[in-house]
């Protein structure tokens, strides 16, 4: 057992070192006039900085060579990803269309589509986005009801869309539609590609409870889009959907709002006065920390675990499903006990006021949404059980009734 | 990046399954629950003729000089198997002490018989309910005759040898002292795992010979202990999986309302749970090995995680099987209650998950200072 990489590994590091040295500094700081991550300028950097990787031969490392890619070993992308986490890079924007959207573009699209975008993505000239929830249907995906009818060689698309990153900025989307409501709901489904830009189209902000508007709702009056840019035959798109999403359980998409661990934690405790003396005094406090600890540690030897097999070529075990159901909830009880040790003060978003300027309870805000983006807490417990622990799949009363004579409870 | 054991070790860990999968099933704990027996004394002899006892002991004196990497994968199986044997009592902390503390020739007249399984070995340290601490110990070493008492010793009855601790002057000592010779009384003790014993040792003017410098038994203690809670977390942590495994397999044959209750999300989520307090406590169990077969600087915080992360994963694991079981996991005749008591005793031997929090904090807080 060792921490260290391979003479491979280490070849590539000081690589990727070396480069991000010379080029990541203009883009790790804000640029002049750059307010939030809504707003042009932030965007322009971004770009910026995913067209200096593209050229460098840093985007899409694992993606093969035919597509633009490195193709290189997994271990690479991971070893750039920790040098580049160093920095404070605006990769935000491009997670969800180099992580998602072109793995599932790559899977099912026709050549011709592939060349169009693949490379347009990498580069950071097209941002993309995933339309996929609905009001209607999240954890139950093949619920939505969202509704596509071909005319010619045009889908007529109506309905709404939810939850969605990004859509107010993104060039393109990927959309699941119900192209067939007559048919049990994994049959019924057609999936597409969608120009942002298209008429009809309309993205409006979500604010959400912690007051930032990440995501958005997407609403589509009679949008037209060519039957080209269809993945997957019709009716077919539930397969098209799942290299989706078993590709987003990789790329993780977490919201970027401040967060609170162990350190924080610590340090909070070492500066706030209890009833007795400093709150790292209180035995109820330190017991709190140790079992905050070690879930935090145990996450990050899960993780070094996972980059072991990684870094042998191996497939790495099932161990990394644990990660965000074990890591959500402790972020959100962190953020509690934080509050909790500010004691009146606790509730407090004011920075000056607030310990930490104000972290724990910013953290607190967040942490709702993160139990339930990329897989709520509960359907990831029901993936381990069924996927890892090979326990039966839910009894479903749905499977076998078209989809326009389910109850939808309103 | 390597955190995992090699192939060859993965191979001993399965070698080491298959052997007690044969020899030590769970009726073997079960015997031994129900009897007045120390341990199983057969298997424990195949154990030692395996060279598992020594595996960690160097060749020099009789172990086989493989590593610590090598005891882990073995204690893991042993806890899994809840193995009616006292391996940890005689490895874990008396060879373990030995080796810290012993004089060159302790180790030689000890470590070889240890290795062996010639004789077992224990440590004594608890002598009231509470925590130790010197100022609280009673019993005393003057003049190379130890006076006192301890309780809740491990294999107290089937061990030859104990390492004492005890007051010396105004310090504390490690004492070794032959159970078998004049002034040691045995008692036995009622405890909830009685597939691995406890017992009370009381001593009037016992022979015994200092282990280590006098005055330094406290800090010897301290290292032993954290070096045998790396030990103890991978036989926690292989229960644990025991119980896990027991759950998954009655949720997947038993039926209620017409349907396997696995097919449940009461009960698959319960799993997934047990299963995530597992993952966390393997992640933190290679590390601590890592951290005790390297003897790395960060072995105190990562034994102390481990113990706290193995004892709430083995504690939840091992009364949610028996909640998945319903009535039949209350009663005597099915097995989940021997993953309960053996999860029990492993919690409780070296210190409970209470202190070990405490002494986790303490640690956190002295790397910050330093």
């Amino acid at each position: 057992m060792d921490f260290d990489d391979t003479p491979e590994e280490a070849a590539f590091r000081a690589e990727v070192k070396a480069f991000l040295a010379a080029k990541a500094p203009k883009y790790a700081e804000p640029w002049e006039g750059e307010e939030t991550t809504r707003d042009d300028v932030y965007l322009k950097r971004a770009r910026g900085w995913q067209a200096e990787k593209a050229a460098a031969g840093y985007a899409g490392i694992t993606w093969p060579k035919e597509f633009g890619g490195r193709g290189g070993k997994p271990m690479e992308q991971v070893v750039f990803g920790q040098e580049e986490g160093k920095y404070d890079l605006p990769t935000q924007p491009f997670l969800i269309g180099l992580g998602m959207c072109m793995q599932t573009l790559m899977a099912h699209g026709t050549p011709d589509l592939i060349k169009e975008h693949v490379g347009p993505a990498l580069r950071g000239e097209k941002i993309w986005c995933q339309l996929f929830s609905e009001p209607i249907a999240g954890s139950d995906l093949a619920g939505i009801k969202t509704r596509s009818e071909r005319k010619g060689d045009e889908w007529i698309v109506n309905g709404q869309k939810v939850w969605n990153s990004g859509a107010h900025y993104a060039d393109w989307g990927i959309l699941v539609t119900r192209s067939d409501p007559s048919v049990p709901k994994h049959k019924g489904l057609t999936f597409f590609i969608v120009d942002m830009k298209s008429p009809g189209l309309e993205p409006r902000p979500i604010k959400q409870i912690s007051g930032g508007a990440h995501f958005n709702e997407v609403y589509f009056t009679d949008v037209r889009i060519p039957d080209r840019q269809r993945l997957g035959a019709p009716g077919e798109g539930w397969k098209v959907a799942l290299t989706t999403l078993m590709n987003e359980r990789l790329a993780v998409t977490s919201f970027r709002d401040v967060s609170v661990d162990v350190p924080h934690l610590l340090r909070l405790a070492r500066s706030i006065d209890l009833e007795t003396g400093p709150a790292i005094e209180n035995a109820a406090v330190r017991e709190k920390i140790a079992d905050f600890y070690v879930r935090s540690q145990g996450l990050k030897f899960t993780n070094y675990r996972t980059l072991t097999a990684l870094s042998r070529g191996e497939t790495p075990g099932p161990q990394s499903s644990i990660g965000k159901v074990v890591s959500a909830p402790k972020t959100q009880q962190i953020a509690t006990l934080g509050m909790d040790l500010a004691d009146m003060a606790g509730g407090l978003l004011d920075g000056d006021l607030a310990p930490l300027r104000a972290a724990f309870s910013q953290t607190f805000l967040s942490a709702p949404g993160t139990r339930i983006a990329g897989g709520t807490d509960e359907i990831l417990r029901n993936i381990i059980a069924e996927r890892v622990l090979g326990l039966p799949g839910d009894i479903r009363v749905d499977k076998d009734v078209p989809y326009k004579e389910l109850p939808t409870g309103r | 990046m390597n955190l995992d054991f090699s192939d060859d070790q993965k191979m001993l860990r399965d070698q080491a399954r298959r052997f007690l999968d044969e020899k030590s099933p769970l009726k073997a704990a079960r015997k031994i629950l129900e009897s007045d027996a120390p341990y199983d004394r057969a298997l424990y002899k195949e154990i030692a003729e395996l060279g598992w006892l020594g595996a960690a002991i160097p060749e020099s004196y009789g172990g086989l000089g493989l590593g610590y990497l090598e005891l882990c994968v073995i204690a893991e199986e042993l806890g899994r198997a809840i193995a009616p044997v006292p391996v940890s009592s005689s490895i874990y902390l008396c060879a373990e002490a030995i080796l810290r503390a012993g004089s060159e020739a302790q180790k030689q007249a000890y470590l070889p018989k240890l290795a062996s399984g010639e004789i077992v070995g224990t440590l004594a340290l608890a002598e009231k309910a509470g925590v130790p601490r010197p100022d609280r110990l009673e019993t005393r070493l003057e003049g190379g005759k130890l006076t006192g008492r301890k309780i809740a010793v491990p294999d107290a009855g089937g061990a030859d040898i104990a390492v004492v601790a005890a007051r010396a002057g105004s310090g504390v000592s490690l004492a070794l002292v032959d159970l078998k010779g004049p002034g040691v009384a045995r008692e036995s003790e009622r405890s909830v795992d009685s597939t691995l014993k406890v017992g009370g040792l009381g001593f009037s003017g016992a022979k015994a010979e200092a282990l280590g410098p006098s005055g330094e038994g406290w800090t010897l203690l301290q290292t032993v202990l954290t070096r045998a809670a790396v030990l103890y977390g991978f036989e926690q942590l292989g229960g644990a999986d025991a119980a896990l495994a027991m759950a998954r397999a009655y949720a997947l044959e038993r039926y209620a309302f017409g349907r396997q209750i696995a097919s449940f999300q009461a009960i698959k989520h319960k799993l997934a749970d047990m299963y995530c307090l597992i993952e966390l406590a393997r992640s933190n169990a290679y590390y601590a090995a890592w951290a005790l077969s390297s003897d790395a600087a960060e072995l105190p915080l990562a034994a102390a995680a481990l113990r706290v992360s193995a004892s709430e994963a083995f504690d939840f694991a091992s009364k949610e099987n028996i909640q998945t079981h319903g009535g039949m996991g209350f009663t005597w005749e099915a097995d989940p209650h021997l993953l309960l008591r053996r999860q029990v005793q492993l919690r409780h031997v070296i210190g409970s998950p209470r202190a070990w929090k405490e002494r986790l904090v303490a640690e956190l807080e002295r790397r910050n200072a330093a």
